[in-house]
């Protein structure tokens, strides 16, 4: 195996488009590792982004918060800006496994890593977060549920890396959350989450959102009718029933290890539910 | 000299203390040497081969392109390791454990190992060697497994026990019976009778230090073996009876291990170190991987149990009947027979009757684990009682109070009991704060009752007096866990000096005679009745030393707080040990003190949880919020240990009810071989385990000690269940009770009601 | 294919080299002699090869060796000033949180890392950022109270 680290995206992308082989992107390694560990892959090269200084900030623009994607969910977590404007995604990021995988994970390869179960990126998915990809043919920006294809499987094509991570910026009277739910306080890997992301107008009625499921299907999802269940209320009773509703008819979970379809279908609702009251609770709502 | 070992009452100096663990600064440091951290110089790496499948005959290996890599020095197979075993049956399935002969059992089952230079050389060996299966029918669940249309694992199992003796193989490899009394006349006379179903799914004793061994063999046939283990003597004498070598030539030393909790009792890769080191006539180092770990060493059985028990409105209980299904991997084991002889000692019952059944499956072989089958067993009878107690409207701890063994009951499994602690942690129990606090919505307490018999066994130990005074404990029973400071109490207890000036060491098997496993809480017990009459034998030489000190009779010399006192003479001044010690020289030489004895009489165990749980109605997600655990210890010799064993067990206990259990998928494979998905409690799953020690002095001990390793882990199944069934209104009867167990439990309820 | 790594390991430059796959924990424990880093799962699931990589806690199993070029690392090997043990060792061993011991490094380091970003950590902060190191022996409580009391001890000290 040969290992590189690259100083640049050009040379990253490079590599990646003339490597020979099976090549594997390193951000934070907390994936890549345990799958060389196992001996489900043998690379022939591995392409450590960290030491490329634009994957390695955290920029807040007009545009929004841009999240290099070499940067640990640690140090999203020690940004108070991005932390106060999505506290959803950051708290998502958060979950991702114990403080010793938090200073190495990343948002990028958990959303490149394309499982199902991971946490953050139903959470971006509702923020409506976009990739910034760079390729050999230049850059392309793609939403994020667009990345997972499959389980392990992404679009991206040969020779494209992310380079970072686009989240908006904070619309006023809006908020996010992320709940997962996981038979441990800490350490497991989700068996059912949901993100819902909303906006307020007046008298506190919901004038947009968006949800997204995770763990019930082959990838994150977004879930526009459960949107449209609460868009137009103040997340009363009937539209917290409505939600629940829609999120249980998008679920198409399976059977596994860590769950059943009956147990994931049924707490995918509650977890809708529980994750917009903290969302509405955030954009002001009471 | 004072050879008794009957508890005789004393007040202690040392004994009862907290210091520091001798072997602490060590382990702080990162100096312990534990299985894997350490080298030969020159030494191999060795890797395994493990069957991909369930069950399957191996028809063929070819390992020809794996010996003609460069770098590889030795490839094994189970020809290399023939059958020595000579009609022992036990040591027979060790063996076939070890590597895979005709057929392979379980998936992880071993088939080939190489030793090479280095582990990217070894890992290319082990992808040329060729295997060919053919693949059988396989079974992995206890009930299916038992059931006479199930895939038979081995033509000539016929069930032993049984009278007459089957004509037809089975899984059911054989039946235990227990008890006394009449059931029948029992269930008669009972005004509430309840009979259910229980099942336990497989747990691992999850230590966190993965197996590993170095093992060098010369060719003059002598060997050495560096090892984690619970019981080096006895894989000494395992291996070289496996290996044909002389027992005296093999010299195994243990290392500093990185908890067992029965998992080590087990030979798993050593045999295979072993035979590749002979075969490469270089060291070579043997590891497990976690999920090696996981899908080949010692998880404990799985289980189906069927109780039922009878109660009079009064609150007797009339008669209690069981019959246990324990899996034990793909041979024979003792582990059904534990859980129907453990299953109602805490009651003191006129009609009681157990069948344990020991059931063959395709999973790997089982292993002891902390009070192994104990908690099953308590599971079933302690979740009854409680369901038993509400039917006649009373207290539960009352009814187990009115029920509970004590001094003179015949127990369920024979003996008649000593001197014990059932009632005493019952009543502890029913006074303790933790009972009465309040409790808020969705919350639920419960509580269990658990017994351990604890061993004893053959312990062999030394004590050297050093020229400046300190004085060398030698034994023989490795330290899981705090072991060294308490023997080392107990030494200075006895010689009457500081604690400091002792220093216990675990010698390797060329130091001490032959010690029994560091298992059925034996260590301290054991190992510290042994060092009492060590360090009595070396006071018996100092004070003859003393005597030709002072000349005078050695029987006008008494010891006394570390010194020899002239009790004729007061105008000579004491002498100290170091005193003493100096002179050694010209007194008679070295001054030491050698037992060794066989153990009798390792007083039984018990203890009383108490836990708080609160359900989440919604999803079945169940926290523990508080925890008591109340244990008779006899003399705690180290309390601080003491409690961490409490607390270990209990936590051991509170994974296997919630979270734990082995997932096998219909292809046999095991789903869940690591920390993942194996999910054994993380710190934030839990509160503070509080503690509560009885000192019931057993009086089989010269101090009163008992074992206290393994009792903590058999009431938290029951007392769990017990606050889940008061919080949420549903019985579990499916351990781990996992959010999607509970919930659809709740679910069924609901409907159930509607 | 062997890398050369040069890094800073507990205040020492030190070279080493290890094949380009080769984890950062299996480096330090078999080409730097470190055996303080243990092996518990090589999956980043039990925490027992828990170091610092830049001051950030991470599980040296899911680094590779050739990753730590430039970079310092810290073990429990360097966690004690000389024969003076670190508040947190001391802790340890007088509260007797280790019983086998195997985990103890990986939960130092932790522990270390909690109190150096939150001197005054409540019972459930320590708890979480515990979570990631497995014991299997203690059921914690004794070692949330040693970090407990080391945070006591160690906030006296900084006030003197």
């Amino acid at each position: 195996m040969l290992y590189e680290s690259p100083q640049t995206t050009e040379d990253a992308v490079e590599l990646l488009s003339k490597s020979k082989g099976k090549v594997h992107v390193l951000a934070g390694g907390s994936d890549l590792l345990v799958r060389m560990k196992g001996g489900y892959i043998e690379p022939d090269v591995v392409i450590d982004i960290k030491r490329i200084k634009s994957m390695n900030t955290i920029k807040k623009t007009a545009d929004g918060f841009l999240i290099g994607a070499a940067v640990s969910c640690a140090r999203m977590a020690d940004h108070q800006a991005l932390c106060k404007a999505w506290p959803g995604v950051v708290e998502a990021a958060s979950l991702i496994g114990s403080d010793q995988i938090q200073g190495r994970c990343t948002m990028a390869g958990n959303m490149c890593n394309a499982s199902p179960a991971a946490d953050s990126v139903p959470a971006m998915i509702a923020a409506e977060a976009w990739a910034l990809v760079q390729g050999p043919r230049g850059e392309r920006w793609v939403l994020v549920e667009k990345i997972a294809k499959a389980p392990g499987v992404t679009t991206l094509r040969k020779g494209e890396v992310v380079e970072a991570i686009l989240l908006p910026p904070k619309y006023k009277k809006s908020g996010d959350a992320y709940l997962r739910f996981t038979p441990r306080t800490e350490m497991d890997i989700a068996v059912v989450s949901a993100a819902v992301n909303l906006t307020l107008g007046a008298k506190g009625v919901i004038t947009d959102a968006r949800v997204a499921l995770g763990a019930v299907g082959p990838k994150a999802m977004l879930v526009k009718p459960a949107a449209k269940a609460i868009v137009g209320t103040t997340l009363d009773d009937a539209a917290l029933a409505k939600l629940a509703a829609a999120a249980a008819a998008a679920c198409d979970p399976i059977d596994d290890k860590r769950g059943t379809i009956q147990f994931r279908t049924k707490v995918a609702q509650v977890l809708a539910k529980r994750a917009a009251k903290i969302a509405y609770q955030r954009a002001g709502g009471k | 000299m004072n050879k008794e070992t009957k508890f005789t009452e004393r007040t202690f100096k040392s004994v009862g203390t907290r210091p520091v663990r001798p072997d602490g600064v060590d382990k702080v440091t990162g100096r312990a040497r534990y299985g894997a951290d350490y080298d030969m110089p020159g030494q191999l790496i060795g890797l395994m081969l493990r069957s991909p499948h369930a069950h399957a005959t191996i028809k063929k290996i070819d390992t020809s392109a794996a010996e003609q890599l460069p770098g590889v020095k030795a490839v094994v197979t189970s020809k290399d390791l023939p059958d020595l075993t000579d009609g022992d049956t036990d040591l027979k399935c060790i063996l076939e454990n070890s590597m895979a002969r005709k057929k392979a059992f379980y998936d992880g089952h071993a088939v080939a190992a190489v030793a090479a230079v280095d582990m990217p050389t070894a890992k290319a060996a082990l992808k040329l060697i060729n295997v060919e299966y053919k693949i059988h029918k396989h079974v992995t669940d206890v009930d299916k497994a038992a059931d006479p249309k199930a895939p038979v694992l081995h033509k000539d199992c016929f069930t032993k026990g049984v009278e007459p003796a089957p004509v037809k193989p089975s899984n059911i490899a054989a039946s235990s019976e227990f008890g006394h009394g009449d059931v029948g006349k029992g269930f008669d006379d009972a005004d509430f009778v309840v009979e259910r179903n229980f099942r336990t799914e497989q747990t691992h004793q999850g230590y966190i230090e993965p197996h590993a061994c170095v093992a060098s063999v010369s060719p003059d046939g002598s060997g050495e073996l560096w090892v984690c283990t619970q019981g080096h003597f006895v894989f000494r004498q395992q291996c070289a009876q496996l290996l044909g070598m002389d027992m005296a030539k093999l010299r195994v030393t243990s290392s500093e291990i990185g908890g067992g909790f029965g998992g080590k009792t087990h030979l798993w890769l050593e045999p295979v170190a072993l035979a590749l080191s002979r075969k490469a006539n270089l060291p070579v180092k043997l590891t497990m991987t976690r999920e090696d770990v996981f899908r080949a060493s010692g998880p404990t059985s799985a289980t189906s149990i069927d109780i039922k028990i009878g109660i009079k409105n009064d609150g007797t209980i009339t008669a209690g009947e069981a019959t246990l299904r324990y899996t034990s991997g793909p041979w024979k084991g003792s582990w059904a027979m534990l859980g129907a002889m453990t299953a109602f000692a805490c009651y003191d019952l006129e009609n009681v009757k157990t069948t344990g059944l020991e059931i063959l499956v395709n999973r790997p072989k089982t292993t002891a684990y902390r009070a192994p089958s104990a908690p099953m067993a308590a599971f079933a009878v302690e979740s009854v009682i409680d369901e038993l107690a509400g039917k006649i409207g009373r207290d539960p701890v009352a009814v187990r109070i009115q029920n509970a063994a004590k001094e003179g009951t015949q127990s369920s499994y024979g003996p008649v009991y000593g001197p014990i602690g059932i009632g005493p942690t019952l009543e502890a129990a029913a006074k303790h704060p933790h009972m009465s606090a309040p409790l808020g919505e969705n919350q639920g307490r419960g509580m269990a009752c658990g017994f351990w018999f604890n061993f004893g066994g053959q312990s062999c130990t030394h004590i050297n007096i050093d020229i400046d005074g300190t004085v060398t404990l030698t034994v023989g029973t490795i330290d899981v866990g705090g072991a060294r400071a308490s023997l080392s109490l107990v030494v200075a207890e006895e010689l009457g000096i500081n604690y400091e000036q002792v220093k216990t060491v675990i010698g390797d098997t060329g130091n001490l005679g032959y010690n029994e496993m560091t298992d059925g809480s034996r260590g301290t017990f054991a190992s510290s009745m042994s060092a009492i009459m060590s360090a009595r034998k070396a006071i018996e030489e100092l004070k003859q030393r003393a005597a030709m000190m002072w000349d005078v009779s050695v029987d006008e010399v008494s010891w006394e707080d570390g010194h020899a006192r002239a009790t004729g003479n007061s105008n000579l001044p004491p002498l100290s040990i170091a005193e003493i010690a100096a002179g050694a020289g010209k007194t008679g030489g070295p001054i030491a003190g050698h037992t060794e004895l066989n153990a009798d009489g390792a007083g039984v165990s018990f203890a009383t949880h108490i836990c708080d749980v609160e359900v989440d109605p919604e999803t079945g997600l169940t926290r523990v919020i508080r925890y008591t655990v109340i244990q008779d210890a006899g003399k705690a010799v180290h309390p601080t240990y003491v409690e961490g064993q409490f607390q270990g067990g209990a936590t051991q206990g509170i994974g296997w009810a919630l979270n734990e259990e082995y997932i096998y998928g219909d292809d046999g494979r095991l789903q869940n071989p690591g920390f993942l998905d194996y999910r054994i409690p993380v710190c934030s799953d839990l509160p503070m385990i509080d503690t509560q020690i009885l000192e019931i002095p057993n009086p089989n001990h010269p101090y009163g000690i008992r074992g206290v390793g393994e009792t903590s882990i058999v009431p938290p199944l029951a007392a769990i269940a017990n606050a889940v069934s008061n919080a949420s209104g549903v019985r579990m009867t499916h351990v781990p009770m996992s959010p999607p167990r509970i919930l659809a439990a709740i679910e069924e309820a609901e409907t159930t009601t509607a | 294919m062997s890398v050369l790594v040069n890094s800073t390991i507990n205040g020492d430059n030190v070279s080493f080299s290890c094949d380009a796959d080769e984890t950062l924990m299996d480096a330090l424990r078999n080409r730097v002699g470190l055996k303080g880093v243990k092996e518990g799962c090589g999956t980043g699931d039990c925490g027992a090869c828990s170091i610092r990589l830049d001051g950030a806690l991470v599980c040296s199993c899911l680094v590779l060796g050739a990753e730590a070029e430039g970079r310092t690392v810290e073990t429990v090997e360097g966690m004690s000033n000389g024969a003076e043990l670190h508040v947190l060792q001391t802790k340890f061993l007088e509260h007797a949180a280790l019983q086998c011991g195997i985990c103890t490094p990986g939960f130092l380091i932790a522990a270390q890392t909690l109190l150096e970003k939150n001197p005054s950590p409540t019972e459930t902060e320590i708890r979480y950022a515990l979570a990631g190191n497995l014991c299997r022996c203690t059921g914690y409580d004794k070692i949330v109270r040693a970090v407990q009391d080391a945070a006591v001890v160690m906030k006296k000290g900084r006030k003197k």
